[in-house]
């Protein structure tokens, strides 16, 4: 236990994803079977024991503690489960601390009565630190910043295989994975997949900088802004994957349970909006939806989502992925005839005469949910990754507005002495500055450097880390939409914004106002 | 000062602040408490009124006692001042020129019928709690305190008294702070896996940093350690007061190859600060009690954070407690809320004066 409560403070005090990457595959290189396994599952949120829920820890907490005292201490610390592992008393140290599949046993093998009395003999066994780990073990929210697709991606640099063949096996697989770790090590063969949908790694597009591309070898569609799902089924077994390769199946049940076919597609997860007259909403509806581990019907019914197909992996147990694009897209069209029509459409082939005419449809698309145009050539073999060549992306211009800096914070890692994220402001009518959004990039590290002397010397005052300045800097501003927002006192929130210029030159009054950034809401 | 109304039967708590900020209290009380007459507590200090004295006022006084050199204890523009010789000379360097009288630990003196003497505290180099006896009492200030090993002070001695006022800035269930031979540990181990980094340990500029320099050395480390700027003057003076701490080098102005594999030790404000620019892949470490809770080392960006602080744990505030048994307990600063609960607990009676100004957190 000692060793998995090492990791998992590294990972919450580690910011850099390779160093993270680095901890994990170091602990399953050298902790044995099955204690790896179950961290493993942990991490990778597999693990769930059901016989403990947080209102056990809460409980087992108020027996001990003052509640007052308890109070007070929540309340500073922040999480329950860290407040009862610092106010635990140290007891001796004579008793053996128990390893991670100790504490997996007896707790699964309890009641969820005797559930709490177990927990508490556990907890006398260990250091805080041990204390900690064991309670988020129990509850199953390791809350460490560690993706499913992360901790698959630190098994295959721990053990020198691909992170798509471990991707393969891993949903054939339960914790504590002995089988894994078996064929890692080169004990055995590799498990057999057959029978589980596994995720496969997304064909991706370049963006189109500049030029053109000859349509005859390219189709066009439109590039839809909601979330690229893969659904894998066996007949048996469906699962939605995100873009990562994370397993987001109890975000969208209603999409799982609606899919019919055996095989794999590739394809845009979107929310059908009342306003857009049944079309696709924007993104921000599909948010509320977003990281989710389980939705109620309520949810489902407000957001009612459906998936606009892409392409098509795999029909039954056929690969079709090494076929041209145009041979699968008529394999998908196929497909999607024995699908339901409410939870499954596909993406419109845009007809354009030439190049031209494809920038002036490009130009004129209004809708909320078209991000711009994906160009795909037409004999694409579907390929993992980004290819040169391929595919592209091709989006929409970005709309701008002036905005002025009000507040500013330090970054991260590299980052960490610079004030280099920004939050800026649009005028309201009677000449008050609100909030619009918060960027982080789009400067060049000479610009960070000015900025960072700016908000230095500009500085009017503080809370906490967030510096206020004086409203003097105006910022050009890019972002791919604006729309409505119940969180923001501005009422609108951008999508994707970032610094396009710096704009030293102009008055702080002259800048846009919050009128005008939502005229442009889509 | 109107003393307020204490029931006799059963100990009780009362959040009491100083005089000005509570006025609505001031109506109730009735009968008087143990050193109520002549010892007043107001937001800027504690005032000791027969000796026409504060204890650590935070403005300037004709006359003050001062427990520590740490600056919300130690405050500049003071009339006159009686502290310890080595508290003097860490007001003298912060400061200038600042008149005083030396105190030594276990000496005093008299003024208006108040016996005062000074003794240990265990906190910093020539921290001090007060001693006062008066009218049959005996009261003591602790200033801020521990009771830990720390070989850059003298330890904490348990002074007998009637009132205990003391700090609470730990005061809360959850701090318990690990051996220090533990953190150092944690230390050594994350230099010796970064030879090609640093470590930059985030310390306060007055004690915190000589400590961590010193058990560094009781660890066995003596390869140089490198010092901001800011921290020369006073790890001077700790050497000058008989507190080695080994080869100390200015990490100004030097290539940052020359400060591969080593452990710098900086003010915490300097760390995630431009100063921090010229290190070579700096680990971010804080040795201060506050590390003992993730979120907090997580808000500064520390990815080493080290339990060290020079205060009492909530441990050593209770056990100091229930050791003292005094019969009233009066809480400065901190968490005088958990604290006051606590003592309602176990039948001590207390109260809250949460005087201003005190506990900056760079300083836990």
């Amino acid at each position: 236990m000692q060793a998995f409560a090492a990791l998992i403070d590294g990972l919450i005090y580690t910011r850099s994803r390779d160093h993270k990457v680095r901890l994990i595959a170091d602990y399953l290189r050298s902790t044995p079977d099955p204690d790896r396994g179950w961290a493993l599952a942990a991490l990778a949120g597999t693990l769930s024991i059901a016989t403990v829920k947080s209102a056990a820890i809460r409980a087992m907490a108020e027996e001990r503690f003052d509640p007052m005292l308890f109070r007070m201490s929540r309340d500073y610390v922040g999480d329950t489960a860290e407040t009862v592992a610092l106010m635990w008393p140290d007891v001796s140290t004579d008793v053996s601390a128990p390893t991670v599949s100790d504490v997996i046993d007896l707790l699964s093998s309890t009641s969820r009565a005797r559930a709490p009395a177990v927990l508490a003999e556990l907890m006398d066994r260990l250091d805080a630190n041990g204390r900690y780990a064991l309670l988020k073990l129990a509850t199953g929210g390791m809350r460490v910043g560690i993706s499913a697709r992360l901790a698959k991606t630190a098994f295959g640099q721990a053990f020198g295989v691909s992170v798509e063949d471990v991707e393969e096996v891993w949903h054939a697989l339960r914790p504590p994975y002995a089988e894994l770790f078996a064929w890692g090590e080169g004990r055995s063969e590799r498990p057999d997949p057959t029978d589980s949908a596994f995720f496969r790694p997304f064909m991706l597009a370049h963006p189109l900088e500049d030029g053109s591309v000859d349509l005859d070898d390219f189709a066009a569609e439109w590039k839809w802004d909601g979330i690229r799902i893969q659904i894998a089924s066996t007949g048996g077994e469906t699962r939605l994957f995100s873009r990562g390769g994370d397993d987001v199946t109890g975000s969208f049940p209603e999409i799982a349970s609606a899919f019919s076919g055996i095989g794999v597609v590739d394809g845009e997860l979107l929310v059908r909006g009342e306003v857009q007259g049944g079309e696709a909403a924007s993104f921000n509806a599909l948010q509320q939806r977003l990281g989710r581990k389980t939705v109620t019907a309520a949810m489902q019914a407000e957001y009612p989502v459906f998936v606009r197909l892409y392409d098509i992996l795999f029909d039954g147990t056929e690969d079709l992925r090494a076929l041209p694009w145009v041979k699968r897209r008529d394999r998908l069209e196929l497909f999607a005839l024995n699908l339901d029509a409410i939870r499954f459409d596909l993406s419109a082939i845009i007809e354009a005469r030439d190049f031209d005419h494809l920038a002036e449809m490009r130009g004129a698309a209004r809708e909320a949910a078209i991000e711009g145009v994906m160009l795909k050539r037409k004999d694409s073999p579907y390929l993992a990754g980004r290819k040169v060549g391929l595919w592209y992306k091709w989006k929409r211009e970005p709309l701008v507005a002036d905005c002025v800096m009000m507040y500013a914070q330090r970054g991260s890692g590299k980052r960490s002495s610079f004030y280099s994220d920004y939050t800026f402001g649009c005028w309201t009518p009677d000449g008050a500055l609100l909030p619009v959004g918060k960027a982080y990039s789009g400067f060049s590290d000479e610009e960070l450097k000015w900025l960072d002397r700016f908000v230095r010397n500009n500085t009017v005052a503080r809370f906490g880390p967030v510096r206020e300045v004086e409203k003097s800097l105006v910022l050009e501003v890019a972002f791919d939409a604006v729309h409505e927002s119940k969180r923001h006192k501005s009422g609108i929130a951008m999508r994707f914004p970032r610094i396009s210029r710096l704009r030293r030159d102009k008055p702080a009054d002259e800048a846009d106002t919050i009128a005008a950034l939502r005229a442009m809401i889509g | 000062m109107v003393p307020f109304e204490l029931s006799l039967a059963r100990p009780v708590y009362i959040p009491m602040a100083a005089p000005h900020i509570r006025q609505e209290q001031r109506t109730k009380s009735i009968s008087r408490t143990a050193a109520q007459h002549w010892i007043e507590p107001h937001a800027h200090g504690i005032y000791v009124k027969p000796a026409d004295m504060w204890i650590d006022p935070s403005r300037p006084a004709e006359r003050a006692l001062v427990t520590h050199g740490h600056a919300d204890h130690a405050r500049s523009g003071h009339g006159a001042v009686w502290a310890t010789p080595e508290t003097l000379a860490i007001m003298a360097l912060r400061y200038g020129t600042e008149k005083g009288t030396p105190v030594s630990y276990g000496g005093g003196f008299e003024a208006g019928g108040v016996k005062i003497s000074f003794h240990p505290a265990g906190h910093v180099l020539g921290s001090a709690q007060i001693l006062l006896e008066h009218a049959g009492e005996r009261v003591v200030v602790t200033g801020d305190y521990k009771r830990r090993f720390d070989p850059t002070c003298a330890p904490f001695e348990a002074v007998p008294c009637d009132v205990l006022i003391t700090e609470a800035t730990f005061g809360l269930p959850v701090f318990t702070h690990p051996p220090i031979e533990d953190e150092i540990a944690k230390l050594l181990a994350a230099r010796a896996a970064n030879e090609d980094g640093c470590i930059v340990v985030g310390a306060y500029a007055l004690g915190k940093a000589q400590r961590v320099i010193a058990e560094l050395r009781r660890a066995g480390y003596d390869a140089p350690i490198y010092i901001h700027g800011a921290m020369q003057k006073m790890c001077d003076l700790y050497a000058e007061h008989n507190v080695p701490l080994g080869e100390l080098v200015l990490a100004t102005g030097l290539a940052k190859e020359e400060m591969k594999g080593a452990i710098v030790v900086a003010p915490p404000s300097a760390m995630n600060d431009r100063w921090a620019r010229r290190l070579p892949d700096p680990i971010t470490a804080m040795a201060s009690g506050w590390m003992r809770v993730r979120q907090r080392a997580r808000q500064r960006n520390v990815e080493l954070p080290l339990v060290i602080s020079d205060h009492a744990d909530w441990t050593e505030l209770t056990d100091t407690l229930l050791e003292l048994r005094p019969s009233e307990t009066w809480i400065t600063h901190g968490r005088t809320d958990a604290l006051g609960r606590w003592c309602e607990l176990h039948q001590l009676k207390a109260r809250a004066l949460d005087l201003v100004g005190r506990e900056d957190e760079d300083e836990g």
